[in-house]
């Protein structure tokens, strides 16, 4: 009879058998947090592969430079500037599209198209029908999620302001690009395919329809290998400066790539931030598993030791344990990072519009995952493997003395004239062994700290929400136009009827600079007490907008290290291009961008073209919104209009279909950490109590005064955990807001207390489950057997 | 399998298997020092069947701890055949008692997590000639109960299981700590059986510690213990058979 196993792997599994619950919870654990490494690690390398590809097959740009009228000839000295491989030049401009079913104006952009026949930059993807034929002034190509959010097709037509003159326009084909693979509104949080629009027409065509025939106002270049990109756009700067230009930037800077770069970087970010976290609890939980494990079987460990098994082959049988849960954990873990990720790549698609983006972890991912996993799990019971390596076989054999209870009982001797005996040994069993309940007592924490994390996400996003659309945005409609306007315009609108108020605004392209910092950017004019759109201080009153000092935002004041008072150099890009020296005059809270606010007319005064606005917040009566609809589609001068509530609406929708239903899963994690926690906690309690409570039960104890006893001490100490966790969870929320932050989005450090609810009653609720697990083992309890073994 | 070390393997031609020359023992350090052993020489002939005795805390557990390699001497030599066991590094300590030991404790020490068969077969698995469990398992007369667990046995049945455990490497000494102590005086006596048994058939030396003065009679030799150091070393001329022991 030889068996495949020796005896000591059979100790193991059955080892592993009879706690399987706290083998499940603890494999749970580590799962959870892989699932989340493999699927942001995948998805990460999916994006980055994806993305590599998608640029390289539809030859994405480079650079970007935007000018207001430039010469064609000029594209040739572009062409020879060192470091440049193709300079292309083309007209971009925006356009207003009227859809007989949707009563608001749409605001789109339009693009003269590549020619597919020339080796041209930023190719469309074509999805259905064909690119345009460039001989022909009424045919466009027509962005694809729009396209299909309104069930338009190749052959519709669609009534479109260009420039002032409405047309109809026919689409010949639905396509994406690189340049918009996520496509946003300006100011908006989150892309809505209804509401964005990009088309592309024939160069000749809509060079006549913005006035740029022979000229461009944008060149886009493709860079030569080695070719120094600071030194290529401060030459492009040079050459267009007397033609408008608001400055060139790089790929980093565009709005679409930038975007997707920050999205890869929050998705590295999480794949280390989060996944230790749960890894650090399920070592937490292994050692005390495995210590208490080592205690039970120090006899056990004796013995083998006296006939000659080897410190090496005793530690190693432990070790093995270890490693049977971790690694059945990785394993899950992976199997369910590979299944979240396939799911969050679906998530992605419905905002990241590549023509295919498939969800695919590296092999490198899952045997990182495995290692980590392994090497954490050995490295957190290194102490307690290591012990029952080297028990001195002696002194194993020697049952530990009994525990000493002497001391607990002079400190408690006060209280506990108060409380009935199953109390008293509650509270000698918290007393005896402070180390465990402290233990015990972060673990659960934990729990509580992450659930409260999970809230954290939901929390800032509808603080941010309420903030930026309740306190500095209140108006219902925004309008931009075409180029600076008279601010007689201003009147012009508020003549609308139905239109309550209307603020000007006077946005210009500068570029920042403080020492050897600079940002490329915009600056807002605005009237200094606006109501509609307002800059707002962290406690979210309104800052008065001065005129002999710019307002930054807070993440502005950083990128260009500015304290209050500090100078700072603005170099107009448009207009007759000044340069402004303004000293900070106070800092401002936001949520999306980084504003820089100044006092209108101040503005105008240094810019010197006048009193000139660029675009109006307007608040209107909601019953008149059609009429008004229609006055701005038919105003000429009016390049877009946006809707404070579809902006809103869009993020609402983006979070819900998007990482709401992440929410649930991470709550389910924190389920899993709290009941990981509890349960073990309350099994390794009864595995020491086991004979403690049969002889109460023999003294006449009922099962629920015995249960009582074991749960008790986890009920007190789930209790001190909450607190724990709560300011736990806020510290990592804090870690993660600013981690997350980025220059597109400000992520604040809010938490309502109905998330310190929920996180509680989380919590509560999977001791709860745990304890009731752990009493029908009470129940079971058989008595004879209970007394007979001896743990 | 393991690499061979230098444990000599045969008996050494003066016929003792251990040899104790000044062995003391010393727990602890200062005025907490206990002195458990107190120079204990002794010579322990090949093959022989040997009681220990005397009163709780004279230092028998420690010295049986100490001959079988679990605990080390603060001074003294002890000699197993020709290898002085106190100058071996714990990884040879641990092969001599992988390799020439067998022990058997007070409280059985089964693992519960095996059944009787697989609690021999940890032994046997790493031993070099062992016999086959099964074989060991009836040796005790315990062939039929082989897939129980120790819950599912008797004390002494599990007794039983524990020497089976130990004889089953066919070990050179046989270390037995209280064996009965934890026993009824009638299943004691079939313990005690099984280990004359062991120690006639195959011929290992056995070291028993007992509390029952009664068990000297089935001896070779009778060592009483006192305070740490030997009172009286006695051989019996004649044995009896453990059947007319009773306490
Ligand atoms: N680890 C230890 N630390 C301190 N003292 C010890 C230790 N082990 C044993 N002793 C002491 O050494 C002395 C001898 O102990 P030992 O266990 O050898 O006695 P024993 O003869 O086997 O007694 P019993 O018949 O009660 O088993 C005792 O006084 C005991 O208290
Ligand atoms: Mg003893």
């Amino acid at each position: 009879m030889s068996h495949i196993l020796s005896p000591l792997d059979i100790k193991l599994l059955r080892d592993l058998w009879r706690i399987r619950g706290q083998a499940a919870a603890i494999m749970f654990v580590i799962a959870a947090g892989l699932a989340l490494y493999v699927m942001s690690d995948g998805m990460l390398g999916s994006l980055k592969e994806t993305r590599r590809a998608y640029y390289e097959r539809q030859q994405f740009a480079d650079a970007f430079a935007p000018v207001k009228r430039a010469p064609n000839y000029l594209l040739e000295d572009i062409q020879n500037l060192p470091g440049v491989a193709r300079a292309e030049g083309r007209v971009v401009g925006g356009a207003i599209i009227d859809l007989p079913d949707v009563s608001q104006p749409i605001t789109s952009q339009v693009l003269s198209a590549p020619e597919h026949g020339r080796a041209s930059l930023n190719l469309l993807h074509i999805v259905t029908g064909r690119t345009v034929d460039i001989t022909r002034a009424d045919e466009i190509v027509l962005l694809e999620p729009f396209a299909r959010a309104h069930g338009l097709n190749p052959g519709d037509s669609i009534l479109v302001t260009l420039h002032g003159a409405q047309r109809r326009l026919d689409i010949v084909g639905l396509a994406l690009s690189p340049e918009f693979v996520y496509a946003i509104n300006p100011g908006d949080f989150a892309p809505d395919d209804s509401r964005v629009s990009v088309f592309w027409m024939g160069r000749e065509a809509i060079g006549k329809a913005f006035d740029l025939d022979g000229a461009f106002n944008q060149v886009i270049l493709e860079f030569a290998k080695d070719a120094s990109e600071p030194a290529i756009l401060d030459a492009l700067d040079r050459i267009l400066a007397p033609y408008g230009a608001t400055g060139a930037y790089g790929r980093d800077e565009q709005i679409s790539n930038k975007y997707l770069m920050e999205e890869m970087d929050q998705l590295s970010k999480m794949a280390v931030i989060l996944p230790p976290i749960f890894l650090a609890v399920a070592v937490f939980l292994l050692n005390i598993v495995l210590t208490r494990m080592i205690q039970t079987e120090r006899e056990q460990i004796g013995l083998l030791k006296a006939f000659g098994y080897s410190n090496v082959e005793v530690g190693w049988h432990y070790a093995k344990f270890v490693l049977a849960i971790s690694l059945g954990g990785a394993a899950l873990g992976c199997l369910g990072g590979m299944a979240l990720g396939r799911m969050i790549a679906g998530v992605y698609q419905q905002f990241y519009k590549f023509p295919f983006l498939i969800f695919a972890a590296h092999a490198s991912t899952f045997v990182i995952s495995i290692a980590v996993t392994s090497a954490a799990a050995l490295l957190g019971v290194t102490f307690a493997v290591r012990q029952a390596a080297t028990l001195s076989p002696a002194v194993a054999m020697r049952p530990p003395a009994p525990p000493d209870y002497s001391k607990t009982a002079k400190v408690f001797r006060a209280i506990e004239r108060y409380v009935d005996q199953p109390s008293r040994i509650v509270l000698r069993g918290l007393v005896r062994r402070p180390v465990r309940a402290a233990v015990t007592c972060l673990g659960i924490g934990a729990a509580m700290a992450l659930a409260v994390m999970m809230r954290f996400n939901q929390d800032a996003i509808e603080y941010m929400m309420d903030v930026n659309f309740d306190v500095m945005d209140r108006s219902d409609v925004s309008v931009t136009f075409i180029e600076p306007q008279s601010d007689a315009v201003i009147l012009e609108l508020k003549r609308i009827d139905g239109v309550y108020a209307v603020e000007p605004q006077r946005n210009t392209p500068v570029m920042m600079r403080h020492g050897l910092a600079e940002h490329l950017g915009s600056i807002t004019g605005t009237l200094p007490e606006p109501t509609l759109n307002r800059a707002v201080d962290t406690d979210l009153r309104s800052i008065y907008v001065r005129s002999d000092g710019v307002i930054l935002s807070e993440p502005l004041m950083e990128k260009l290290q500015l304290a209050p008072g500090d100078l700072v150099t603005f170099e107009v890009r448009e207009g007759r291009r000044p340069t402004i020296d303004l000293p900070v005059a106070g800092v401002a809270n936001t949520m999306i961008g980084l504003p820089a606010y100044f006092e209108i007319g101040a503005l105008n005064r240094a810019l010197g073209d006048g009193p000139l606005v660029s675009s109006a917040y307007m608040q209107i009566d909601a019953n008149k919104r059609d009429e008004i609809y229609r006055k701005l589609k038919d105003m000429p001068t009016i390049a877009g209009v946006a809707m404070q509530k579809e902006s809103r609406d869009a993020f609402q929708k983006m979070i819900d279909e998007g990482p709401g239903t992440f929410r649930y899963i991470f709550t389910l994690f924190s389920v899993l950490i709290a009941v990981g926690v509890v349960y073990n906690s309350a099994r390794i309690a009864l595995a020491e109590r086991r004979r403690d409570l049969a002889s109460l039960r023999v003294l006449g104890f009922t099962r629920g005064e015995a249960a009582f006893i074991l749960l008790g001490e986890l009920a007190v100490l789930t209790v001190l955990a909450l607190p724990i966790g709560g300011s736990l969870g806020y510290l990592m929320s804090s870690y993660i807001a600013k981690a997350f932050s980025t220059e597109l989005y400000q992520i604040p450090v809010v938490l309502s207390w109905n998330s310190y609810g929920i996180a509680t009653i989380t919590v509560l609720v999977s001791a709860a489950v745990s304890g009731l697990l752990v009493q029908r083992d009470v129940n079971k309890l058989d008595l004879v057997r209970a007394l007979k073994t001896r743990e | 399998m393991r690499r061979r070390i230098a444990v000599s393997e045969t008996a050494s031609p003066v016929g003792s298997v251990f040899k104790a020359e000044g062995v003391t023992k010393v727990y602890g350090t200062g005025r907490a020092a206990v002195h458990a052993l107190r120079g204990v020489s002794l010579d322990i002939p090949e093959g022989d069947l040997v009681v220990l005795l005397g009163p709780s805390g004279s230092g028998k557990s420690t010295f049986l701890n100490i001959v079988g390699g679990l605990d080390r001497a603060t001074e003294g030599r002890v000699l197993f055949r020709d290898t002085d066991l106190t100058a071996l590094s714990d990884a040879r300590l641990t092969d001599y008692r992988r390799r020439h030991v067998g022990f058997v404790f007070q409280f059985y020490n089964l693992i519960p997590s095996l059944t009787a068969e697989e609690n021999v077969e940890l032994v046997t698995e790493i031993a070099e000639d062992p016999m086959t469990p099964a074989e060991a398992l009836d040796l005790v007369g315990l062939a039929k109960r082989r897939t129980h667990f120790p819950a599912e046995l008797s004390g002494g049945e599990q007794q039983r299981v524990a020497i089976a455990r130990a004889v089953a490497k066919r070990p050179t000494v046989l270390f037995c700590d209280e064996p009965t102590g934890a026993l009824d005086s009638q299943t004691g006596v079939e313990v005690l059986k099984v280990l004359r048994d062991v120690n006639q058939t195959l011929g290992a030396s056995v070291l028993l510690i007992t509390h029952a003065a009664a068990t000297a009679a089935m001896a070779d030799q009778v060592i009483r213990f006192s305070d740490g150091q030997v009172a009286s070393v006695e051989h019996n001329e004649t044995k009896v058979d453990p059947s007319q022991i009773s306490w």
